[in-house]
């Protein structure tokens, strides 16, 4: 396995295995799965339903449902977080280290006012006092782009288009000034046009304070104007990861090749039905021989079978300089 | 917090029926702590001219008297004022205790879930009764013992309640958003579950007064709670059903006084439950 021994890195994952127990069997989310963010840097994990890259944050944030367990570790700025006590992450989380959820008409709590919980934030860590907190809370969301926002301080969510309240969860998620950002789906529960916006403004927010992030995702158009990394996940597993422009310009490993190719193009000939990917990616209980995607890949061989491809070093045509990363035995060449 | 709380106020005014309610309940109170006042009968001396007379209002009883020629206005807010009493203090502490107990489980879960789940069963298992009549025999007869022991078995129900709520609260997003911003376990559980679980709670104490007060009339029924001279709504009305035909106003008056309590209760429960329920409007 490959090991980030880079000190630089602000998390740094190594050989994280998440597995949940089940009455009569046990399940992996995520296995083995070894990956590093650096400060301000953009990394975008891309996967369908059920390919892990949620538990492997939900790991490290200590979000895992009660049946889960965790193997291998997680270090934030190099202290290890994976299954530390709740007071330790407590420091952390919410300030250095948040997290922004999918859907925005459940995360946010409902019987508070948006100035309340955003408020609640600073208070918490920041240790400011209330009238203070809800100064900055009203700062944040004039920068989040919240239109009249003195109003909606005194609203209740549910008072909020879904825009404006992933707005707010983006606004909240950034009121310490955080060194990471965990965005899971942040634009899956919304409109395409609020997408573009909600993309547009976690762009900015970069721009103006240089927080690494972390974008999880399965819509690779979401991810490519915004990352500068792409990793790939199928099954547990990561199986490419790449320079974002790289990686669309070259996919190696046919998975990704695939998921690319299922792509609408605006410009081509315009087609009777979308490409799909024959078949079904494997249940996650499932024992897993050789390659997980060898099933429905149509470069599969004999080897595919029955060995495991490891992710390692591939060719790196354009020397773009970030290490690009394929577990397969036959990638596409360039 | 206090924002929730005026927000609840003015939606609770804009409800007539709930308003209404609350000022009838307001006004049974009212009475029963300053009616004695009003009232130049005493609820405790016997009248020998007017043994079991009718109502009138133009008589010195304005309700009537019972058998023993005491004026039942005055026995009926004195046994208002008791049956309040019990009823508010026994479900303030079953609210309280139900409430905390109910929420550190259902959000804790897991073994502490468990245990504290079966010292609940174990508690709804001991029978009411007898350990009414042990508490009476150690400590004597009291009105305060009456509050302890209803109080003490009230609280089950309720943390039951507020468990299976806490539950179903625990896994949505919210919370979890919470404990990914570094919110701690108390700060969760007195922040953003107990303020979701306050609809239902609110509604089932309002249901849990007039049970209680049921209750205290059973247990003063069986010669354990409150007894002569002093009077309950409970005891007032299982005197009158011995009477009921003869003379049926000595059950309709304290009966009357019941009913009308436990229904305004009951609409203006329901009125609060809409008012603090921010996401039902």
């Amino acid at each position: 396995m490959c090991r980030n021994a880079d000190l630089q890195s602000l998390l740094s994952i190594d050989d994280l295995t998440v597995g949940f127990s089940r009455p009569n069997r046990s399940i992996s989310a995520v296995r083995q799965v070894s990956l590093a963010v650096a400060a301000r840097e953009c990394v975008a994990i891309v996967g369908e339903s059920g390919s892990g890259k949620t538990q492997i944050f939900m790991a490290a944030m200590g979000l895992l449902a009660g049946n889960a367990t965790a193997q291998g570790s997680v270090r934030f700025e190099g202290a290890e977080i994976l299954g530390a006590p709740p007071p330790q992450l407590n420091r952390i989380r919410g300030s250095k280290l948040t997290m922004v959820f999918q859907d925005p008409m459940t995360s946010l709590t409902p019987h508070l006012k948006i100035g309340t919980q955003l408020a609640e934030v600073l208070v918490c860590h920041a240790g400011k006092s209330w009238s203070e907190a809800r100064v900055a809370a009203r700062r944040m969301l004039e920068r989040v782009r919240v239109p009249d926002p003195a109003r909606r301080l005194n609203q209740y969510p549910h008072e909020l288009s879904g825009g404006l309240r992933q707005r707010v969860t983006i606004g909240m998620s950034l009121l310490c000034e955080p060194l990471l950002v965990i965005a899971d789906e942040p634009t899956t529960a919304l409109d395409v046009t609020v997408q573009a916006q909600i993309i547009d403004l976690l762009r900015a927010m970069r721009a103006q304070i240089g927080m690494a992030l972390v974008l999880i995702s399965h819509d690779l158009g979401v991810v490519a104007g915004l990352a500068d990394r792409i990793l790939v996940m199928y099954a547990g597993r990561i199986v490419e990861s790449a320079d974002s422009a790289e990686l669309f310009r070259h996919p190696q490993h046919p998975y990704t090749a695939a998921l690319l190719k299922c792509i609408p193009s605006l410009s081509g000939p315009r087609l009777e039905r979308l490409p799909t990917l024959p078949g079904q990616p494997p249940q996650p209980g499932d024992p897993l021989e050789g390659c997980a995607f060898a099933p429905r890949c149509p470069r599969a061989a004999e080897r595919c079978q029955a060995e495991r491809p490891l992710l390692r070093d591939a060719a790196d045509p354009l020397g773009s300089g970030i290490t690009r990363r394929v577990a397969c035995h036959f990638p596409l060449s360039s | 917090m206090s924002s929730l709380v005026d927000d609840a106020a003015r939606r609770l005014r804009s409800n007539s029926g709930a308003m209404c309610a609350m000022f009838v309940v307001a006004g049974v109170v009212a009475l029963a702590l300053f009616g004695p006042w009003f009232n130049p009968n005493g609820s405790e001396t016997l009248d020998w001219m007017h043994v079991a007379s009718q109502p009138a209002l133009q008589s010195a009883h304005w309700f009537g008297t019972d058998r023993l020629g005491r004026d039942l206005f005055a026995r009926t807010l004195e046994g208002t004022r008791v049956s309040l009493a019990v009823g508010v203090v026994a479900s303030g502490v079953s609210l309280l205790v139900g409430i905390g107990y109910g929420a550190v489980a259902g959000y804790v879960g897991g073994r502490t879930d468990h245990a504290m789940m079966r010292v609940i069963e174990i508690l709804s298992g001991l029978p009411l009764i007898f350990f009414v009549i042990f508490l009476t025999v150690i400590f004597g007869r009291s009105e305060y013992l009456l509050f302890l022991s209803i109080g003490a078995v009230g609280w089950l129900t309720m943390a039951r309640i507020v468990r299976g709520q806490t539950l179903s609260i625990r896994r949505r997003e919210f919370i979890e958003a919470a404990v990914a911003s570094g919110a701690g376990a108390a700060r969760i559980i007195v922040k953003h579950v107990i303020p979701n679980v306050i609809g239902p709670v609110i509604v089932y104490a309002t249901l849990t007064v007039p049970q209680i007060i049921m209750f205290e009339s059973f247990l003063s029924f069986l010669g354990l709670g409150i007894q002569e001279p002093h009077a309950s709504l409970g005891t007032l009305i299982a005197e009158g059903a011995g009477e009921m035909e003869a003379a049926p106003w000595i059950l309709l008056v304290p009966g009357g006084v019941l009913a009308v309590l436990l229904l305004a209760l009951n609409i203006f429960g329901d009125g609060l439950r809409d008012a603090l329920d921010v996401q039902e409007r």
